[in-house]
Formats: structure tokens, C-alpha cells, sequence
């Protein structure tokens, strides 16, 4: 049935999109990013993952701009939404591009998504406040990228071992 | 899992880029001059020698303590504090960002701000 599929596609869509706002969520109660401003895991970047290598790109872009979207009109303001959106959307363009190559497993595409994350944060950062002082959190934030990339790529390949849609 | 090799290589890769950037971005010698910018604009450059607490913004407020040679934003009213905990600053080249505000505190050295009064 037609329908059947394709209500079960907005359902499973709805179902990553609200899975992804909880983890935005979660990761704005736990502040880590004390000392470094803008570093956040990107613990979204999950649910991401997930969809680009079960659903395709196309999905993964969609389900990673409704989310920023999303955060924005719940938690943000129009700052945050550049903010964010650079940290996604470069994120995710290089993720699609690593991916391509087929050279990475997904943990090297998980750890490139978490290190641009950050960058394309810091990047938007420096041109809001008119500074390149930042560049003096890009090696923590490299680092704090790698770590979030680890951590997302190996979480990420055991759910898609596991889970099958 | 195949291509793991690859995905080490680049973590590895990347944290050879942080060691390296840190070691040449790594704040410099002593600091001299305490400078707020708010928006790219300069609104303040104070000594650090001189002890002062001084409010930047009215109703986005940063306020800025200055003592014993170092510099710390002590309070704020931005979201996510991070300016606050930031903590003191004291090197050249140091600095506390408040995004919400976008306000930057950064610490000059002894020398620049000489050269900006001589000019
Ligand atoms: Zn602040």
C-alpha cells in the first residue's frame, strides 16, 4: 500500500526529528562547554548519522535543518539559529562528501562531522563579533569535535548494526 | 568495520592540527591592556595594573573586574555564562567571549597600548 509507506516514512521522520530535539535538548542542560564558548557536542548529530547511512542524504539534510529549526523557535533567537545552522549544515556537507569517497567507515564520517560542527560554529562566531581573537579556541574545539566524533561515530555504528528500519 | 584505518588516520590528523595550532596560537608574554570590544567595536581599554569594576551594556550586561593584574567578567546576565566562567585572564593574547552579547575582552601586550597613545 502506497500509503501505508508513505505514512510510515513521516512517522519514522517525526520519530528521528523529536529524537534528535531531545538530545538538542539534553545537551543544553549539560553545559560542557564551560570555558570554550559555543563548544556543544553535537549529541543531534546522532540521529543524523543514523538517517544518512539508513535513509540517504536526502533525508539526513531535512531531519538536521527541521531539528535546527526546530531548536531555534523552542530554545534560541536569531543569533543562535546562524549559529547553529553553520555548525549543520557544514557538518553535514562534509560528512556527504567523506562519505562519497567511501574511504571512511562511519566512525571517520562521525569524527569529520563533529570537528566541522565546531568549525562552522566558530567560523559564524567570528564574524558576528567582528574578532578572529576566537581563533584561539580552535584547538580545543578540534579537540572537543574529535571527542563528540568518537564517541557519536561508535554509537552511531552499533545502532545501525542493530536497528533496522 | 572497513576503512577504519582511515578514520584513525584522520582523528590522529586532526589532533596533530590542535597540538600544532595551540603551540603557535598560545598566549603570549605579559599582558598590559584589558580590551572590550562589543560588535567588532572597540568600547574600552583599561591597564591592568589599575584595580576597576566597571559595568559594559545596560540591559545585556557583562561586569568586568579588574585586579591584581588580571581580568575576569564576575557577572552577567547572558544565557549560558560562559563569559563568567571563563574565569581570569591575565597573558596577551587571552581572551573572554560573551556570544549573546557578542562582547570580547582580550589582553594586549604592555607594549600596544603605548604605541596606541603615542599615535
Ligand atoms: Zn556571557
Amino acid at each position: 500500500m502506497a500509503t501505508g509507506k508513505a505514512s510510515r516514512g513521516l512517522a519514522r521522520f517525526a520519530l528521528l526529528v523529536a529524537l534528535a530535539m531531545v538530545l538538542s535538548w539534553l545537551e543544553s542542560m549539560v553545559p560542557l562547554s564551560l570555558a570554550v564558548p559555543g563548544v556543544k557536542m553535537g549529541l543531534a548529530n546522532l540521529v543524523v548519522i543514523f538517517a544518512l547511512y539508513n535513509l540517504g542524504p536526502r533525508q539526513a539534510a531535512v531531519i538536521s535543518l527541521v531539528r535546527v529549526l526546530l531548536v531555534t523557535f523552542t530554545f534560541g533567537n536569531a543569533f543562535s539559529f546562524a549559529y547553529s545552522l553553520a555548525g549543520a549544515a557544514l557538518s553535514l556537507l562534509v560528512m556527504l562528501l567523506l562519505r562519497k569517497t567511501g574511504k571512511f567507515s562511519l566512525l571517520g564520517v562521525s569524527i569529520a562531522g563533529g570537528v566541522c560542527h565546531n568549525i562552522g560554529q566558530i567560523l559564524v562566531a567570528m564574524a558576528v563579533l567582528g574578532t578572529t581573537d576566537l581563533i584561539w579556541y580552535l584547538p580545543a574545539l578540534l579537540v572537543a569535535g574529535t571527542v563528540a566524533g568518537v564517541c557519536i561515530g561508535a554509537a552511531g555504528a552499533l545502532i545501525t548494526a542493530r536497528v533496522k528500519l | 568495520m572497513k576503512g577504519h584505518r582511515n578514520d584513525w588516520l584522520l582523528a590522529v590528523g586532526v589532533l596533530v592540527l590542535a597540538a600544532a595550532l595551540w603551540f603557535l596560537l598560545r598566549p603570549g608574554g605579559e599582558g598590559g591592556w584589558v580590551v572590550v570590544t562589543v560588535d567588532g567595536t572597540e568600547v574600552g581599554r583599561y591597564a591592568l595594573e589599575e584595580e576597576r569594576t566597571v559595568t559594559i551594556g545596560e540591559e545585556d550586561y557583562n561586569v568586568l573586574e579588574i585586579t591584581g593584574g588580571r581580568a575576569a567578567v564576575t557577572e552577567a546576565n547572558c544565557g549560558d555564562h560562559t563569559c563568567v566562567h571563563t574565569g581570569w585572564i591575565s597573558r596577551e593574547g587571552e581572551t573572554i567571549v560573551c556570544l549573546p552579547h557578542r562582547l570580547v575582552v582580550r589582553i594586549e601586550g604592555a607594549s600596544g597600548g603605548l604605541d596606541a597613545v603615542a599615535r
